[in-house]
């Protein structure tokens, strides 16, 4: 399960659903794997503003990867040399959007961090409930038992 | 066609449709997922509609097959059957995860659009249909939140109908509206198999919607019978107007409503 995904999701217990404590859920004993994809610019960048950026932050540590920056990424960031690119644009006109965009190192780290980078195993765990849901073969299961629902 | 019986307590409700619904998509996810590749008119239509970079809801994904036909929005799938979400994780760079209708893992007000494609209809009772409707809406960004102003998210929910007289079935208006429809799975036998294939264009056009195999129509003269299984897996057929009536029942407001192909359909926002 890509870590995009956490993003979305949050306790399925209802009463957990109003507690902050709830978002993000919190993995454990993670058993991480990569799975490689082209990167895709526009995707990034439609993404960008719906992430929740702290609590990402927290998972990526929580994960043990490298730390990710205080402040999220601009869409500018996720290109490699965007502000020159701007300036010619003005200059010359159509030409320019002819040019292939380049993704910057930023748009590379969040690649991999948000889409590559996977659950295959271990748990997520509401902060709330302590409430542990399983994720195996990268699939996570949110169906609760009979006296939960 | 047999009628269902369907027990009218929450807890029993619950285990008739582990029994006559999860429990038999789990076991016939692949065969069912392999006659589901061509999305609805409809349903394409919407997802096409969604601004670039809108996020989305997938409830009852199946195989995933609505996950792929817009690459620019960003889709979560979640299905009740493990093995189906499963096969919905193919789709890259949507997610898909197991998840009950009811018990929704998603904040709040948080998605663009959601879909919910031959999915409520499962449910046994009126009153957990219209709590599947609910916990669907509950998902959509309400209208004050929306970037253009009072629309907020949208959902497409589809039913499948009772008024299809034209159809294989033959169901209509006046008919028992709780059924159980069969599916036939059949043994694996390499010459089963090669029949099915040519066969299966030939069931898609009798069909409806729906389109899975009857007995009667598919049986390869080669297979034997005893070695095929039928599952009956549990419908509530929607008569017109019921499934406007549930969404406004939920909460929600219908923007637009109609009929496609043995199937009631409709759009609808959270109220103001």
């Amino acid at each position: 399960m890509k870590l995009l995904t956490l993003n979305f999701l949050t306790c399925a217990i209802k009463t957990c659903k109003t507690s902050p404590a709830s978002f993000p859920l919190h993995p454990r004993d993670a058993e991480l794997e990569i799975i490689e994809s082209e990167i895709n610019l526009p995707f990034l960048r439609n993404i960008l503003p719906r992430l929740m950026w702290e609590e990402i932050r927290v998972i990526a540590s929580e994960l043990g990867l490298p730390s990710l920056p205080t402040t999220p990424p601009t869409r500018e960031d996720l290109v490699e040399g965007a502000s020159q690119a701007q300036a010619t644009e003005q200059a010359e006109g159509e030409a320019v959007a002819e040019v292939e965009e380049v993704p910057s190192q930023t748009a590379k780290d969040l690649h991999r961090i948000l889409l590559e980078t996977g659950i295959k195993e271990g748990k997520l765990v509401c902060g709330n409930c302590a409430h542990e849901y399983k994720v195996m073969e990268g699939v996570a299961n949110f169906l609760l038992p009979g006296h939960l629902v | 066609m047999a009628t269902a019986m369907t027990p009218d307590d929450s807890q029993g409700s619950q285990r008739y449709e582990e029994e006559h619904v999860h429990s038999v998509y789990e076991q016939i996810a692949s065969h069912f997922s392999s006659t589901r590749y061509k999305p609805w008119p409809i349903v394409e239509r919407f997802l096409k509609e969604q601004q670039d970079g809108a996020v989305g809801a997938d409830i009852g994904c199946g195989n995933g097959k609505y996950l792929a036909v817009n690459p620019r929005v960003y889709i979560v799938g979640s299905d009740r059957s493990r093995n189906l979400a499963q096969i919905a994780t193919q789709h890259y760079p949507h997610s898909a995860i197991v998840a009950d209708n009811l018990s929704l893992p998603h904040p709040a007000s948080t998605f663009d659009f959601a879909i919910s494609i031959a999915v409520v209809h499962h449910l046994s009772t009126p009153a957990r249909r219209v709590e599947a409707v609910e916990a669907i809406l509950e998902l959509l960004k309400s209208p004050q939140q929306g970037e253009v102003a009072a629309s907020g998210g949208k959902a497409l929910i589809y039913v499948w109908a009772l008024e299809q007289k034209d159809s294989r079935r033959g169901w209509d208006e006046g008919h028992e509206q709780d059924v159980m429809v069969p599916w036939v799975l059949k043994e694996k036998k390499e010459k089963a198999q090669k029949e099915r294939k040519g066969r299966r264009k030939e069931a898609k056009e009798g069909a409806g919607v729906e389109g899975e195999k009857s007995a009667a129509v598919n049986q390869p003269e080669s297979a034997k019978p005893a070695e095929d299984k039928t599952f009956l897996r549990y419908y509530h057929l929607y008569k017109k107007g019921e499934l406007e009536r549930d969404i406004t029942e939920a909460g929600g407001e219908v923007v637009e409503s109609g009929y496609e192909k043995d199937n009631w359909w409709a759009i609808a926002t959270r109220k103001q």
